[in-house]
């Protein structure tokens, strides 16, 4: 499976998000691809990592939602390719309205670097492939604006349509979260945003591997472009 | 050129993270008496009109999912 890393001027997880696929599928000539690239041909999957896009000027992932790179990235999602965005790229995602929601600043106002807990939910989604319902996850979270929110009757949506991927564990909501969501999809849910960092979670060095299960599901569930 | 002024806060109902650690800091600044903070944001701009400002605050200036926003216009 051959992937592209989104990279913007201010993205900063874009080497981990690569390392991370080419761990998932050693064979693969994943690349990174410049956000002012338009032809994703070849491409199976799409990464839009963490970082500052833009230097998050305005709101957090407002502006890479204009890059030319993401107008290519819409129309991947759209014909049903995989799309992951890790922090600021779920930041960018919602923004540019593949994803529902918004994230806020942590309720602390605090920039939170810790591993944690997730807890896989019941999503219909490639991303999910490796997973089972229930099962707990280790993952980095790193993050100051990570505070998922919704119109009510939107995360009611959300909830009824089965569009939580992640939660954070019992007790171990960092950010305020409503309903303690860690990720979500889109309604088709071909496309996945998360605050957590699986893309660091996926060396014997670094605590936990559990990471690389996002990266092998899109493989796994035979989804691409 | 028309000069414009947009005024940009968080909805009403939502947690103001900011708001609430600036308040946070103001007892010890010595301000009693200060609640109900709230920071929003100005963004100034000229424009040959007026026309598409409402669209351009909608798609980039705010976010209408947890952010209200004011228009006023000058004319110059």
């Amino acid at each position: 499976m051959i992937w592209g890393v989104l990279q913007f001027p201010g993205s900063c997880d874009e080497r981990d998000a690569l390392n991370a696929c080419q761990i998932a599928d050693p064979t693969s000539e994943s690349r990174l691809v410049w956000h002012e690239e338009t032809d994703l041909s070849g491409i199976d999957g799409i990464v839009v990592p963490g970082g500052f896009s833009y230097g998050d000027y305005l709101r957090a992932g407002a502006i890479a939602q204009f890059s030319p790179a993401m107008t290519a990235v819409a129309e991947f999602a759209a014909a049903g390719g995989p799309v992951l965005g890790i922090c600021n790229g779920f930041q960018v995602l919602c923004e540019s309205g593949l994803l529902p929601g918004a994230l806020l600043t942590n309720e602390s106002t605090r920039f939170i670097c810790r591993q944690g807990d997730l807890v896989v939910a019941e999503a219909d989604s490639p991303f999910l492939a490796a997973f089972e319902p229930g099962q707990t996850i280790s993952i980095p979270f790193k993050h100051q604006s990570g505070r998922f929110f919704a119109p009510p009757d939107l995360l009611e949506q959300i909830e009824a349509n089965n569009q939580v991927a992640f939660r954070y564990a019992k007790g171990q909501n960092p950010n305020g979260s409503l309903n303690d969501i860690a990720g979500v999809t889109n309604e088709t849910g071909n496309v996945l945003g998360l605050m957590p960092h699986p893309e660091h979670a996926v060396e014997p060095f670094g605590g936990s591997m559990d990471g690389v299960g996002i990266f092998r599901g899109p493989a796994l569930a035979g989804a691409g472009a | 050129m028309i000069q414009a002024r947009v005024l940009i806060r968080p909805k009403e109902g939502i947690l103001d993270a900011q708001g609430k650690a600036v308040e946070g800091a103001l007892p010890a600044l010595g301000f009693d008496g200060i609640e109900h903070v709230r920071v929003g944001r100005i963004v100034e701009l000229q424009a040959e009109s007026a026309d598409r400002l409402e669209e351009l605050c909608e798609k980039l200036l705010a976010n209408p999912l947890i952010e209200d926003f004011e228009i006023e216009t000058v004319d110059e």
